[in-house]
C-alpha cells in the first residue's frame, strides 16, 4: 500500500511538472462506452439508470473541446465481468491527452514515464503486424475471418463459442491474446504500433503498408503484459457516430446490452476537439511489475472479492 | 443437466469436454485491452488422465459433469472387475481393469480408496498414498555393488515391482508411496 501510495505521488508529479492539469471526472455518466468489447455496470436510481465509466475518455475529450489543454485523470474505471489474474472489475487508470501532439511524440512521453517509474531498457517499436506473422505466420490486416479461424485451429486452439460469423476482431483476439502475447512476453518492453482497422476504437485511421488502411492506435506490453493504450484521436464527429452505430449493431447481434451513447461527447466532437493523441495507462498493472507480483489482486488493497 | 457459465469455471470444477468428464485444474480469464474476452482452461480428463486445453468465448455453458468422489473400501477382484463398498451403506461398485489401471498394483484388501463416480459408475480409483506391503521375491544384496545404484528390484505381495536398498529382504513389509511407486521405508523385519 505503500509501494501504491508512492507511485500515485510519482505519476502525479510527473505529469504536474509537465504542465498537464489533473481533473476529476464523474463515475456516474448518463453516456457509456458502447464498445462492445467493454461492459459497463449500469446503475439505477431514482432519476433513470446512470452508468459507471469504463474510462474517463469521453469527459476528458469534451474538456479538450472546450480549450482546457492537456489534462490528465487519475480515477477509478469500472467494466463489469472482468475478473481473472490480470483484471479486476475496479481498477485504476491513469489517462492523460496532449493536445497538438502526435502520437509518436506521445509514445515518447509514456517512455520518459516508465523510465521514471520502473527504470529498464528503452521500449521498441514493432506494428502489430509483423508480431501477428511471426507468431501466426499470417498477415492480419488481409485475412478473412474463416482464414483466421483455420489458423487457430492449426496452433492447436480449441476454442468454444467462436465461428467465423463472428467476424475478424474475436478472431485477432484469440490469436493475438493465445499467441503473440506469449511471444511478446519473450520481447522485453515493446509498443506494438499500426493495429488493424478493426480494433482502431476512438483511434484515427491512416493509410496502411497495403491498400488497407490501419489504425493509429499503440499498445505498451512489458514482457507480455499489456500496460497502456494510446491514440492519435478521432475527431471526425460523423466517423464516429458512425462507429457507435456498428457498436450499437454488434452489441445488437450479440445480445448484449445497449448502452445510451454520449451525445454530449458527440455534440463535443461537432464543436471541434484539438488534434491530440491520449493514452490510459493502468496503474495496478504497472505497480504489479514494480513489486513483481503475479497477479493484480496482490497489489490491490481490497480486490474484488474483499471489496 | 446443469451448466456453468465461463464466470464459473473455477479450479476443481467438473464438467463435459467432447463427452468426457473433466476437472479443471487451471483457469485464466483472457482479454486483450478492449478486445473479445475468453476463459482459458486446463482440464485433466478423469477418464484417461490427460491433460487438455480449451478457450470458451466469454458468456459460453459449460455442461456440468455429475462426478463425485468418493471414500469406498477396496474388497476383492475375481480378475475382471475390482470390488468396492462404501462403508457407511455398504453400496457396492465394481471397477474393470482399465479403470484401476496403476492403481490395481498396490491393493490386497482392506484399503480405503478414493473412487470417482461418473453417472453412478466408477471412473477412476485413486489408491491411498502410501500402503504398506511384504516382499515375496528379491535377491539377496550383494554388499560392495555399486553397480545398480544401491538399489535392486523387488517383487510386493500384490504384484508390483519396485526398486527398493539393498538392505531389503524377503518377508519385509514395506511402506510404498503409490503417487511415485518408490520404496519409502521398512516397516518390519
Amino acid at each position: 500500500m505503500r509501494r501504491r501510495a508512492e507511485l500515485l505521488r510519482r505519476l502525479r508529479a510527473f505529469l504536474d511538472g509537465r504542465g498537464v492539469l489533473e481533473v476529476d471526472p464523474p463515475l456516474l455518466s448518463q453516456g457509456a462506452s458502447t464498445d462492445p468489447g467493454v461492459e459497463p455496470f449500469a446503475v439505477p436510481l431514482p432519476g433513470g439508470v446512470r452508468h459507471l465509466i469504463t474510462s474517463p475518455e469521453l469527459h476528458l475529450k469534451r474538456l479538450l473541446a472546450a480549450g482546457s489543454g492537456p489534462v490528465y485523470a487519475l480515477t477509478h474505471a469500472f467494466r463489469a465481468g472482468e475478473r481473472g489474474r490480470l483484471h479486476n472489475p475496479e481498477f485504476t487508470l491513469l489517462e492523460w491527452y496532449r493536445p497538438g501532439w502526435s502520437m509518436e511524440r506521445l509514445m515518447e512521453e509514456v517512455e520518459a514515464l516508465l523510465q521514471e517509474t520502473l527504470p529498464g531498457p528503452p521500449a521498441a517499436r514493432r506494428p502489430y503486424g509483423e508480431l501477428f506473422e511471426e507468431a501466426c505466420g499470417l498477415n492480419p490486416h488481409a485475412a478473412a475471418p474463416d482464414e483466421l479461424a483455420e489458423a487457430a485451429g492449426a496452433q492447436g486452439l480449441r476454442v468454444r463459442g467462436l465461428g467465423p460469423e463472428d467476424g475478424k476482431g474475436p478472431w485477432l483476439d484469440l490469436l493475438w491474446s493465445h499467441r503473440v502475447e506469449p511471444l511478446l512476453a519473450r520481447l522485453g518492453r515493446v509498443f506494438v504500433t499500426h493495429w488493424p482497422a478493426e480494433q482502431a476504437m476512438l483511434a484515427e485511421l491512416a493509410p496502411g503498408p497495403g491498400v488497407r488502411p490501419v489504425a493509429r492506435r499503440f499498445e505498451l506490453y512489458v514482457d507480455g503484459l499489456e500496460l497502456a493504450n494510446g491514440f492519435q484521436e478521432l475527431r471526425d464527429p460523423e466517423e464516429q457516430a458512425r462507429r457507435f452505430e456498428a457498436d450499437l449493431r454488434q452489441r445488437r447481434a450479440r445480445g448484449q446490452a445497449l448502452p445510451p451513447v454520449d451525445r454530449r461527447f458527440l455534440a463535443a466532437l461537432e464543436a471541434g476537439l484539438p488534434p491530440c493523441a491520449g493514452v490510459a495507462l493502468g496503474v495496478d498493472r504497472l505497480l504489479m511489475r514494480l513489486l513483481g507480483a503475479e497477479t493484480l489482486s496482490e497489489v490491490l488493497p481490497f480486490p474484488w472479492d474483499r471489496a | 443437466m446443469a451448466t456453468y457459465g465461463t464466470n464459473d469455471l473455477k479450479t476443481g470444477l467438473k464438467v463435459m469436454i467432447d463427452g468426457d468428464p473433466c476437472v479443471i485444474v487451471a483457469s485464466d480469464f483472457v482479454k486483450p485491452g478492449k478486445g473479445q474476452a475468453f476463459t482459458r482452461v486446463r482440464l485433466r480428463n478423469l477418464k484417461t488422465g490427460r491433460i487438455v486445453e480449451r478457450t470458451f468465448k466469454s458468456g459460453e455453458t459449460v455442461e456440468a459433469a455429475d462426478v463425485v468422489d468418493v471414500e469406498m473400501q477396496y474388497l476383492y477382484t475375481d480378475g475382471e472387475f475390482w470390488h468396492f463398498m462404501v462403508p457407511e451403506t455398504f453400496e457396492q461398485h465394481a471397477a474393470s481393469k482399465a479403470v484401476m489401471g496403476e492403481a490395481a498394483q498396490w491393493l490386497k484388501g482392506q484399503e480405503l480408496c478414493t473412487v470417482t463416480l461418473w453417472n453412478g459408475e466408477p471412473i477412476a480409483v485413486t489408491p491411498p498414498n502410501f500402503v504398506e506391503l511384504k516382499v515375496v521375491q528379491t535377491d539377496p544384496g550383494v554388499r560392495g555393488d555399486t553397480s545398480s545404484g544401491g538399489s535392486k528390484p523387488a517383487t510386493l505381495e500384490t504384484g508390483a515391482v519396485i526398486r527398493v536398498p539393498l538392505f531389503v529382504e524377503e518377508g519385509d513389509v514395506l511402506k510404498v508411496d503409490t503417487r511415485t511407486g518408490e520404496y519409502v521405508s521398512r516397516v518390519r523385519a
